[in-house]
């Protein structure tokens, strides 16, 4: 009964997108404020039946209902709790459901929140956006039902892939998809802006919370993903440039220029057309995305199950949307009104550099992953574009890109002083030049190179904390007027300040653990140690534990360092019996932002144990920098201006006061 | 400055990162892919020592050598040509006889494959795709591998 609910409500809510992407388009085209007028109440009901769909389906799997073939493929009922309801997602079905049901969150969001938007955006806005619904649960409908059943059901489940059976679970895939579709919103504002023939600034001011909200959860989500590989598959890696991972870098790049070039339009009301086209871009890097992971076209652990016909119908969306919104760039974006232009040395000239160097990376990301697919395609010759194609067009791009971050906030709109900046960064860089000095006194071995790239690091931090110190005048008022000038300072500038010292900390993380990381392989007896950059791991043996549905070989280690018993840890090799199938739990040490990293292999019948044990500095750097970047864009996002949305030009002319030129 | 000059300036300085950003796609292109190969391809194509490449097909049964300090010895076949790999490190967790792997690295001198990597598939059901691909050039598939994932498993930290 349940799961024939879900079914039946996704069936209505097909039929409410098509309405909704239909009615007010063609309200808007005549102005008639009736049709126009269907638009939020749609996507309202849209989202109650798609929610409805979702909650069965979640049901189904709490539930353990195995007479439904996804929950019986995916699923067991010794599972806890928590696992059985992220297996909703941990599969191609159900993930394609939290794809849609995210969807008409954020249909439902711009119904309730755009109240201050004019008609025709608002209407055609929704309408673009029902057109990707509809396209979708076209989608789950025809070929990827997830509330199938099957005649006689079986009494137990075949377990979700024990890789998923993990907390990342929960968060790193809902996350992603906020920011995937969450770019879906800038995608349909950039539509229905094309559609209208007219752009302006209010529209970037608009649009900017949206990419910022998307921006964020991507952010999260990478960095998320980021760390769930590094503790799970027990090598320690964070990042394999594998072409699922670039799937979710490469729309996070085009959103990063978009949120930077919304900003000149909203401020300037210049690079209208090329904002338009990275909206466009970023959501279709998003389509990209999610066809690489769930087409079957890549083989990895992402992708959950192979059927051509899925492959050939998410295609063909990805054509529709991608191929449609360009052409109609192409015919409309003549007509839009060119802004003006800009000084070179500028704000908006800076933040022209960064759209470039962005946007060049991510090209590079692009043709690195679209590439081997072309090539397989064309020639049958199979080859992998790995890290050292990555390390050599997309490190060289971000390098620049990273050098010239700090000097972006110190310069005016309009005209900047590149000297005067260059005066106030002064301090930053003799800081990053003590920090290569230091770093290549007391690092041993590595790359030379690397010692530039923690001074790039620590430069862009420091240069971040610059313009805070910069905007507060610490030192050169007293404390009591810093502090009023701080908390006065709008948020948005604190935000820039959070996300831009988030980058530096990421980078110098990155740059650490790759140069200086070290490691051990060994096989290890009981009594016998191990020696990695200072500390002594004792091997001390091993020992059986249960889980709820998996068997755990345990081992035993002592951690010591100079000579005091410091902790223990207990990586495991972890057996699950419902599809015989083994994972590697590592064991984590913090020290301060360094972590030890010990993984276990198959216990030989002499007592011994393979084990990989890593020292990995700074590590946890780069996911801080990420969180970092979440908190600044939450900074941001709160800003009263973007709160505000649409400009209220009686009321700001009393506020200008407050706010200090930015 | 002029209109003229300012937009010049932006279009020049466009095009400059755009090629800097070719030149650097096409030197990568160059130097950093890596084919994948089956043993077969491997004798047919007379793939020399020192090319670095991706080796994929079934572990032979009865092939692994396990020797001190981690070293490995296994052959990869695809059921008409078999090489030997020798490869030192912890194996992946569903590394077995009889199944599908990848490993990347390169031939040393005496015709053995000296793996740095090694790829396993990430669940019981599937195979990697090119491995399948490859099996089923020369005629070894059987319908009960699934295609599926591939991710790797053991670092390339040579």
């Amino acid at each position: 009964m349940i799961p024939e609910l879900g079914h039946y409500a996704l069936i209505l809510a097909l039929g409410i997108a098509l309405i909704q992407s239909s009615m007010p388009i063609v309200g808007a085209r005549t102005r008639d404020p009736l049709l126009m007028s269907m638009a939020a109440p749609a996507a309202l009901a849209h989202f109650v039946f798609v929610a409805i769909a979702f909650a069965a389906l979640a049901e189904c799997y709490v539930a353990s209902d195995f007479s439904v073939l996804n929950v019986f493929e995916n699923s067991n009922s010794q599972m806890p709790l928590i696992y059985r309801l992220t297996s909703v997602w941990g599969n191609h079905e159900g993930s394609m459901m939290l794809w849609v049901s995210i969807l008409a969150v954020f249909g439902a969001a711009v119904a309730l929140f755009g109240t201050n938007l004019p008609a025709t955006l608002k209407a055609n806005a929704l309408g673009v956006q029902a057109w990707i619904a509809a396209a979708f649960e076209l989608f789950i409908l025809t070929t990827s039902n997830p509330f199938l059943r099957i005649a006689e059901a079986p009494f137990e489940g075949r377990d979700l892939n024990p890789i998923l059976q993990d907390p990342g679970l929960a968060f790193h895939p809902p996350l992603l998809y906020l920011g995937y579709v969450g770019f879906s919103i800038t995608f349909s504002f950039a539509i229905a802006a094309l559609l209208e023939g007219r752009i302006d600034a209010a529209w970037a001011r608009w649009v900017r919370p949206w990419v910022l909200g998307a921006w964020m959860c991507l952010t999260l989500g990478i960095a998320g993903g980021s760390y769930w590989a590094y503790y799970e598959l027990g090598w320690g890696g964070f990042w394999f440039w594998d072409p699922v991972e670039n799937a979710s870098l490469m729309p996070w790049l085009a959103g990063t220029a978009l949120l930077h070039s919304a900003l000149v339009m909203e401020k300037r009301e210049a690079l209208k057309v090329w904002t338009i086209l990275l909206a466009i871009l970023a959501f279709s890097l998003s389509l990209i995305g999610t066809f690489l992971v769930r087409s079957g076209v890549l083989t990895s652990v992402h992708a959950f199950a192979v059927d051509p016909r899925r492959g050939i119908f998410i295609l063909a969306i990805l054509i529709i949307f991608i191929g449609g919104a360009l052409a109609l760039y192409a015919w409309r974006a003549p007509l839009l009104k060119q802004g003006g232009l800009f000084a070179p040395i500028s704000r908006e000239g800076a933040l022209v550099f960064n759209n470039l160097f962005l946007v060049c990376a991510c090209a590079t990301v692009v043709v690195g992953t679209l590439y081997p697919l072309a090539l397989e395609a064309l020639t049958g010759d199979k080859i992998s574009v790995g890290p050292p194609f990555f390390n050599a067009t997309f490190g060289p791009l971000f390098i620049p890109l990273m050098i010239a971050m700090p000097f972006g906030p110190l310069m005016g709109w309009k005209r900047g002083d590149l000297l005067g900046a260059a005066q106030r960064l002064l301090v930053a860089a003799l800081l990053a030049a003590v920090a290569v000095a230091a770093s290549f006194a007391l690092a041993h071995g590595g790359p030379v190179l690397a010692p530039f790239g923690i001074g790039v690091a620590v430069f862009v931090m420091a240069g971040a904390v610059t313009d805070i110190v910069e905007r507060t005048m610490v030192l050169r008022l007293p404390l009591h007027a810093t502090l009023r000038r701080a908390w006065g300072m709008p948020r948005s500038a604190w935000g820039t300040a959070f996300a831009h010292f988030g980058i530096g900390a990421t980078l110098f993380g990155i740059v650490a653990v790759t140069a200086w990381g070290s490691e051990r392989i060994a096989e290890v007896k009981p009594r016998q140690s191990l020696e990695i950059a200072g500390y002594q791991v004792t091997f001390d043996g091993v020992f059986n534990r249960t889980g709820p549905n998996y068997r755990d070989v345990v081992g035993h280690f002592t951690v010591r360092h100079a000579g005091q018993i410091i902790g223990v840890m207990e990586p495991s090799r972890r057996t699950f019996p419902a599809r015989e199938m083994a994972t590697t739990e590592a064991a984590l040490m913090s020290r301060g932002v360094s972590q030890l990293y010990l993984s276990l292999g198959d216990a030989n019948k002499d007592g011994s144990v393979p084990v990989r044990l890593y020292f990995k500095p700074y590590v946890l750097m780069i996911w801080l920098g990420a969180l970092l970047m979440f908190c600044g864009g939450a900074l941001s996002l709160s800003d009263r201006r973007l709160r505000i949305g649409a400009p209220r030009p009686a009321r700001a002319k009393v506020k200008p006061a407050l706010q200090p030129a930015e | 400055m002029t209109r003229k000059q300012r937009r010049l300036v932006l279009i020049g300085g466009s095009l400059g990162v755009l090629a800097v950003a070719v030149a650097l796609m096409l030197s990568a292109f160059r130097d950093s892919i890596v084919f994948f190969n089956s043993p077969s391809d491997v004798l047919e194509r007379h793939v020399g020592p020192g090319t670095r490449i991706r080796l994929g097909g079934l572990v032979k049964n009865g092939s692994l050598v396990r020797s001190d300090g981690l070293r490995v010895r296994f052959e990869v076949t695809d059921g008409k040509t078999e090489i030997p790999v020798a490869y030192k490190g912890v194996l992946p967790d569903l590394f077995k006889e009889g199944q599908g792997v990848v490993a990347e690295g390169a031939l040393d001198g005496s015709g053995v494959f000296d793996a740095d990597t090694i790829l396993a598939k990430h669940d019981e059901t599937y195979m990697p795709k090119e491995v399948a691909d490859a099996l089923k050039k020369s005629g070894h598939w059987k319908d009960d591998y699934a295609p599926g994932a591939a991710l790797p498993v053991s670092g390339a930290s040579k």
